[in-house]
């Protein structure tokens, strides 16, 4: 009986999503003023109804309800329960149905916190981000029903959720992905609700920045999740394998960090508005093409999702609906004439404009690294595979190019700055950036490294950079910090943020060691200078798996330092193995033990690992994605109706030329 | 009106990686080309599950067969295994290649699920696998009267797979012996 009033909960949704799509539509365009008026509690009802069909899914998982062939494919009554809820999204129809709450939410978010638009932009807005609901509850119902009952073979036990993703790591993962893949729908809606209307102006930037900094610091922290979930989880301490999902879920954000740059220049300069708004379009562009390349089966995975034809089909029809529309309606709306406003190339616009360039050239490179395999088997080359090696080598060197131009950023000025300014504001700070991160490599092992070398100029080129930055704004004094507003904190958050994360990933990569042993209990085995014991392996039972677990005493000169338990499980219900590492998680290093498979009589294959400095790569995913949401607590986000003529350039806007 | 048609750039490639992406519905990634299509199937010198006697690549030649790679902690292994028992009921050869596993929990598992295979080759550090270049389990090879390889499925052997690819070729090489 639950099932089928979540079934009906969601045809119900897809029912007020087309009249959300239609009806204030119809009213923007004839102007009818109640028509557009019912947007927003046709988004609140939006929401309501696929919040009843999420919570029937989640309670049929709850009471295993094994008649629901969801149910029964992805669960088991041994589960604990807080996997038995996340399992409602560990697969295809339960994770869609997640993705269809998400957007609804955001949609009900827009309707809400939106009091400053005018009643015609909202209307748009909103009747836009309908129209991707009905898409996505249509695939949902006609393609991927979560509610299907397995009559009358009903399975006594369930086949269990696959034990990968039993893990409170992919407790939060999908939510949070979500929330920033689909959060880009927003900015998407309001690049098209500003094409309809012809007008791409400061005012249109200033309503989608504190939404597109929203759904990209929880596209951030998704993918920190992920990342991080991978290295604890696939036992070989890996933290990003450019496998196809990784890059799908990577490519909106390359793409959303672009457009995060170049809405403020939009914003404050009235520049680059064709330039902002195909940005916006890309980004949630790259989302959908991201759920393609999931669900549809054309790319292989490690994490993709059992695939069917006819959902590949339907999402790339659904796709060209949504991105060729879109991009039709850029061509013949987009402002063809350049603007006319000015500026140098010693500014902060160029400096942003060689972002979005390089973010973009990224975006690319990503995009076609993932793709090659299906080119040349779509032209009969063969089979490839594209790997890190690829990837590595067009994106670091991106990356490094980066970096000297991002630090130059926050201190430059709009419009037109001057060299003799760039170089009284940032030779101190390049100097000591330069002495601290050549001399710091030559603490840090036998051999001096000159990537670590490179790694730490550049991070702490861009930290003094933003120290020096903060010290002109407040005034020289700790009392000016509290004037700062939030929009420029969050800035220098993220990129403190960049800069943790460089030296994380170039620091780790250089300076981990790692053992593939063979060990028996009593054994004792050294690896950069810590000494790991195994005290014995013993049997252990969890709730649905038995395992043998490894003790291990970590200790470096004689001091205990951690006991570390690894394990190798055996999932009852499925019969599947799976390792469990353990991990002494550090600020400056882990210490991380993965065991494998039992070699001979008594003996176990272990893999220890040392890995300095990993923490920083998440530590600084996490800062940018406080300060993207940091951002939105600036005030002139939440002012009350602002006039339209609020702009840079009342008057010059869209249309053919 | 040049400045406008350059804004429908964006929409010409979109238009091309759509083509693209529609071509790439109707490819099958997991369909691997294997180099040691039509060569013999690599001489091995392995332990039966069964018996524990040595095996080695003429004592299972004589008929076509299907050699499946398979392993208990392959999780599609067990979807396949249904199958798998539905096949061998209809009188086809299978033997098993128990890839990278421990022999006690494979027995284990066929006294549980039952067992397809006329026979099993323990594959317990994967030599056999490294020499027919698996990629993973469940692997699938169709193998001539000679010893041959003659198709290579990576994946779940179904009803669809069996169907539309495997079965065909079975009896074409069943005919052909005759």
């Amino acid at each position: 009986m639950i099932a089928e009033i979540g079934h009906f909960a969601l045809i119900l949704a897809l029912c007020v999503a087309l009249l959300l799509a239609l009806v204030p539509a119809w009213g923007c365009l004839v102007g009818n003023q109640r028509a557009m008026g019912m947007a927003p509690s046709l988004a609140v009802g939006l929401l309501l109804f696929s919040l009843i069909a999420f919570a029937c899914l989640a309670t049929v998982f709850l009471q295993d309800d094994f008649s629901v062939a969801l149910v029964a494919n992805n669960s088991n009554t041994l589960l604990p329960d807080a996997y038995k809820f996340s399992a409602v999204w560990g697969n295809h129809e339960g994770s869609l149905l997640l993705w269809v709450l998400i957007l609804a939410g955001w949609t009900a978010a827009v309707a809400v916190f939106s009091a400053q638009l005018p009643l015609i932009v909202l209307a748009r807005v909103l009747a836009v981000m309908g129209a991707i609901s009905v898409g996505f509850l249509s695939f949902s119902i006609f393609t991927s029903n979560p509610f299907s009952r397995l009559l009358p073979n009903t399975p006594m036990e369930g086949m269990d959720l696959n034990p990968l993703l039993q893990d409170p790591g992919l407790i939060i993962h999908p939510p949070i992905l979500y929330m920033g893949y689909v959060g880009f729908s927003v900015a998407f809606a309001f690049a098209i609700a500003a094409l309809w209307g012809g007008r791409l102006d400061a005012a249109w930037a200033r309503w989608s920045r504190p939404w597109t900094n929203v759904a990209w610091a929880f596209l951030t922290l998704g993918i920190m999740l992920g990342s991080w979930w991978a290295y604890y989880e696939l036992g070989w301490g890996g933290w990003w394998f450019w496998d196809p999902v990784e890059n799908a879920s990577f490519m909106p954000w390359l793409a959303g960090t672009a457009l995060v740059h170049s809405l403020a220049v939009t914003e404050k300069r009235g520049l680059f508005k064709s330039w902002t708004v195909l940005l916006a379009l890309f980004a949630f562009s790259l989302s959908l093409l991201g759920t393609f390349l999931v669900r549809s089966g054309v790319l292989t995975s490690v994490h993709a999702f059992a695939t069917d034809p006819a959902r590949g089909l339907f999402i790339l029809v659904f796709l060209a609906i949504v991105v060729g529309g879109s991009l039709v309606l850029f061509a013949l709306r987009a402002p063809a004439v350049s603007s006319r406003v000015r500026f140098e190339w010693l500014s902060r616009d160029t400096l942003l404009l060689f972002n979005n360039v390089v973010f973009l050239v990224a975006t690319i490179t990503v995009l076609f690294g993932t793709l090659f395999p299906l080119i040349m088997d779509a032209f009969g080359q063969g089979k490839y595979s594209v790997g890190p090696p690829y990837f590595n080598t067009v994106f670091v060197p991106l990356m490094a190019l980066l970096v000297p131009f991002m630090g130059i950023g926050p201190i430059s000025r709009w419009k037109r700055d001057t060299a003799r300014r760039w170089q009284a504001e940032l030779l101190l700070p390049a100097l000591v950036a330069l002495i601290c991160g050549l001399t710091l490599p030559l603490f840090g092992g036998e051999d001096y490294n000159v990537w670590v070398a490179i790694a730490l100029v550049m991070a702490f080129w861009l930290t003094f950079g933003l120290l020096r930055d903060l010290w002109h704004r407040c005034g020289a004094k700790l009392s000016g910090l509290r004037r700062l507003s939030p929009s420029y904190w969050g800035m220098v958050l993220a990129h403190l943020g960049f800069a943790a994360a460089i030296i994380g990933v170039v620091l780790a990569s250089q300076y981990s060691e790692e053992r593939d042993l063979r060990m028996e209990a009593g054994q004792s085995e050294t690896l950069a200078g810590y000494r790991f014991q195994l005290l014995e392996v013993a049997r252990v039972r969890g709730p649905n798996y038995v395992a043998d677990e490894a003790r291990f005493e970590v200790s470096r000169d004689g001091k205990l330092i951690a006991r570390l338990a690894p394990q190798k499980r055996h999932y009852l219900a499925g019969g599947s193995m799976m390792t469990e590492a353990a991990i002494d998680a550090g600020l400056w290093r882990d210490i991380y033990v993965a065991m494998g498979e039992a070699v001979g009589e008594g003996g176990w294959a272990i893999r220890l690992h040392y890995k300095p400095m990993v923490r920083w790569m998440w530590l600084g995913a996490i800062l940018m994605g406080a300060g993207g949401l940091l951002t939105v607590a600036d005030r002139r986000y939440r002012g009350r109706k602002q006039p339209a003529s609020d702009t840079v350039e009342a008057g010059a806007h869209a249309g053919a030329a | 009106m040049p400045a406008r048609l350059k804004l429908f750039l964006p929409l010409v490639v979109f238009f091309g990686l759509a083509l693209l992406l529609f071509r790439g519905l109707q490819l099958d990634p997991r369909e691997l080309p294997s180099a040691l299509i039509d060569q013999p199937f690599p001489a091995f010198s392995l332990p039966s599950l069964a018996s524990g006697e040595t095996l080695n690549v003429e004592a299972l030649r004589g008929e076509v067969a299907l050699y499946n790679i398979w392993a208990t902690w392959c999780y599609t292994c067990r979807v396949e295994h249904p199958y798998l028992l539905k096949l061998a009921q209809q009188g086809v050869p299978i033997y098993g290649v128990n890839y990278k596993d421990e022999p006690e929990a494979a027995r284990r598992w066929l006294a549980e699920l039952g067992d397809p295979y006329r026979d099993n080759i323990v594959d317990q550090k994967g030599t056999l696998g490294l020499d027919l270049g698996v990629t993973g389990a469940p692997e699938t090879y169709l193998v001539d009267k000679r010893g041959v390889i003659r198709y290579r499925h990576v994946g779940e052997v179904n009803e669809r797979v069996w169907k539309g690819t495997l079965e065909p070729l079975y009896d074409e090489l069943l005919r052909e012996d005759s």
